[in-house]
């Protein structure tokens, strides 16, 4: 119970400071929302919003800006680490949960954290004096070779190998947002109850079947939360991407084609923008980011808050 | 072939792969360090510390502008952020508790630590940056401190949630009032995870690039001037990453290794501290 005694004068200013201070988290939000808005007024005046998004040219000369190219820029390189990242994450969890011997599972947990922890610009620099020149000398070629030869990935992988691409940027991505996925699905696993993979080996199923048919089922909440956060983190990385994509607002089928992102254009462009349409188009982009990245962590976090609820029943 | 053997080598196959998973994690992670190891060493050299940048394509220039620039910006935004921080997180796990409002906040606050840092980049430059005609310190700082505050936050939050009820109780029971059972009682019970967070805090603002670009934007002097454009270690590794100069990019592969080695050497300490304090 709290106590009923709580006219002493300084603790009701204690109180005060405590609450402003939780607030300033809410003003935060709003305050970003309302400065963006305003901001980006004359781009959403000139152009509208469902042009903005679909409007494919980005022409600072002829003061024509649409956001298609880096939409898509972004939502293709989340896509292709996801879809790289994902299996990688889930077989880590399965991995530190069900194979590794005790002694292991910390240090290899608190190893795929770091990768959390390292910063992107860190990644920018790996990815644009490694990474890059092993795709183009390497991993691009021979993709090409085999995987180019067959009818769709021969659109994906055309042109000639560069490194400065969405391929490269994808990769990078992916091991950024590996760790995400893998420690959020580590504790969802670890959280079906020993019992009930008990009576799954007691009928006879394998390690991979109880993983497979009981573990996964049952966490897949959680899982699928992970999968949502770590799309969150990849839709608004920035400096990582901005080291391998080349900036370069066009609509490419190619993966071997340098491209942009909103994040990427923002951080080349900002501080260049000499015309106010510009500038406005620019926080206009910012915009379109934060309500994108925000209504996606938005989901992950309803997931994961469902995933806990079932868990403390 | 029986069914049996059909599943025990499917089940086979499927935990190689998950462990040749976490071989694959443990590689990125063991190739980006040793790289920057490797890169960072060689390029390593005392007027690193000791120079201001020289012009451009002139060869023995440093980056210590840029070392004392990353520290006020670090050292200032921690000093707006902290504070916020800790006392938000008191509100939500003490006044608040319980109550709707401090769930509301605490997720909100959560969704905070993963929104893009450029978006706040943006928002500062629109506040701080555009109002006053300069780029400037303060605004850098200023980001940073609001990338900070969440993730502050939330840790007090949860390690003020884990000192026991009775320990508050008893204080109460002696007469103190509630702030005073929170900051003698509370905050000494939870001191070492929220010092912990604290300490996560800083490691993650301190990597940061994208706030910095169009706030404390950079700045080839020596400076104090807050007021000012103010280089950091980030924003410097970026330009003389994407620069033509082979000096240049030892200087930004050295600059990276600092980093990495303070970021990962914080967070490390961070979890171990954890461990300690948590783990009996």
């Amino acid at each position: 119970m709290k106590p009923s005694i709580k006219k002493n004068p300084v603790d009701s200013i204690f109180a005060a400071l405590t609450a402003v201070s939780s607030f300033a988290i809410i003003f935060l939000i709003i305050g970003i929302l309302i400065v963006l808005v305003s901001e980006s007024s004359l781009a959403i005046h000139k152009f509208g919003i469902l042009n903005f998004i679909t409007e494919t040219d980005w022409d600072p000369v002829k003061e024509i800006f649409g956001a298609a190219s880096t939409l898509y820029g972004t939502m293709v390189t989340t896509a292709l680490s996801m879809l790289i990242a994902i299996p990688i994450a889930i077989g880590i969890a399965v991995f530190i949960t069900e194979i590794a011997p005790n002694f292991l599972k910390g240090p290899i947990g608190i190893a795929i954290e770091l990768l959390a922890a390292i910063p992107s610009i860190i990644y920018g620099m790996w990815g644009l004096f490694t990474l890059a020149p092993l795709m183009t000398d390497y991993i691009e070629p021979a993709l090409q070779q085999t995987l180019g030869k067959l009818p769709f990935f021969s659109v994906l992988l055309a042109g000639t190998p560069m490194g400065i691409d969405l391929l490269t940027a994808s990769v990078i991505l992916s091991i950024m947002i590996i760790p995400f996925t893998a420690s959020i699905s580590r504790d969802a696993f670890n959280l079906t109850p020993e019992v009930v993979k008990e009576s799954a080996y007691a009928l006879g199923a394998t390690q991979w079947e109880v993983v497979k048919n009981i573990v996964i089922p049952y966490s897949k909440l959680g899982v699928f939360g992970g999968v949502v956060l770590s799309m969150g983190r990849a839709i608004g990385e920035t400096m990582a991407v901005a080291f391998v994509l080349g900036n370069n607002h066009q609509i490419t089928s190619s993966l071997l084609d340098a491209a942009a992102t909103i994040t990427v254009s923002l951080a080349n462009e900002f501080s260049e923008a000499d015309t106010d349409i510009y500038l406005s188009s620019l926080f206009y982009l910012a915009l379109v980011l934060f309500v994108l990245s925000f209504i996606t962590l938005f989901i992950a976090k309803y997931f994961l808050i469902r995933a806990e609820r079932k868990y403390s029943r | 072939m029986t069914h049996e053997t059909k599943r025990r080598i499917e089940g086979f196959i499927a935990l190689l792969l998950s462990t040749m998973a976490a071989f694959v994690g443990l590689f990125w992670l063991v190739f980006i360090l040793g790289d920057v190891l490797v890169h960072g060493i060689g390029a390593m050299h005392v007027s690193l510390f000791t120079n201001d940048p020289a012009p451009a394509g002139v060869e023995g220039g440093g980056l210590r502008n840029a070392f004392l620039g990353h520290l006020i910006i670090t050292g200032f935004a921690t000093l707006i952020g902290v504070p916020i921080g800790v006392l938000g997180g008191t509100f939500l796990a003490e006044y608040a508790r319980g109550r709707w409002i401090s769930r509301v906040i605490s997720i909100l606050a959560d969704i905070m630590v993963s929104v893009p840092s450029i978006i706040v980049g943006t928002f500062i430059y629109a506040l701080m940056v555009r109002p006053v005609g300069h780029f400037s310190g303060w605004a850098g700082a200023a980001a940073l401190a609001i990338i900070m505050i969440p993730v502050v936050l939330r840790t007090t939050e949860d390690m003020l949630s884990l000192v026991p009820w009775t320990l508050r109780e008893a204080a109460f029971a002696l007469g103190s009032p509630y702030y005073k059972v929170i900051i003698q009682v509370v905050y000494r019970g939870a001191a070492t995870g929220i010092f912990t967070g604290i300490l996560l805090s800083i490691a993650r603002v301190a990597g940061e690039t994208a706030p910095l670009l169009f706030t404390a934007f950079n700045n080839s002097f020596f400076s104090y001037n807050m007021n000012g454009p103010m280089p950091s270690l980030t924003v410097s590794v970026f330009q003389y990453a994407m620069g033509p100069y082979d000096d240049w990019h030892a200087q930004a592969w050295a600059a990276s290794l600092v980093i990495t080695l303070f970021i990962l050497f914080i967070t490390i300490t961070g979890r171990l501290l954890i461990k300690w304090r948590y783990k009996q």
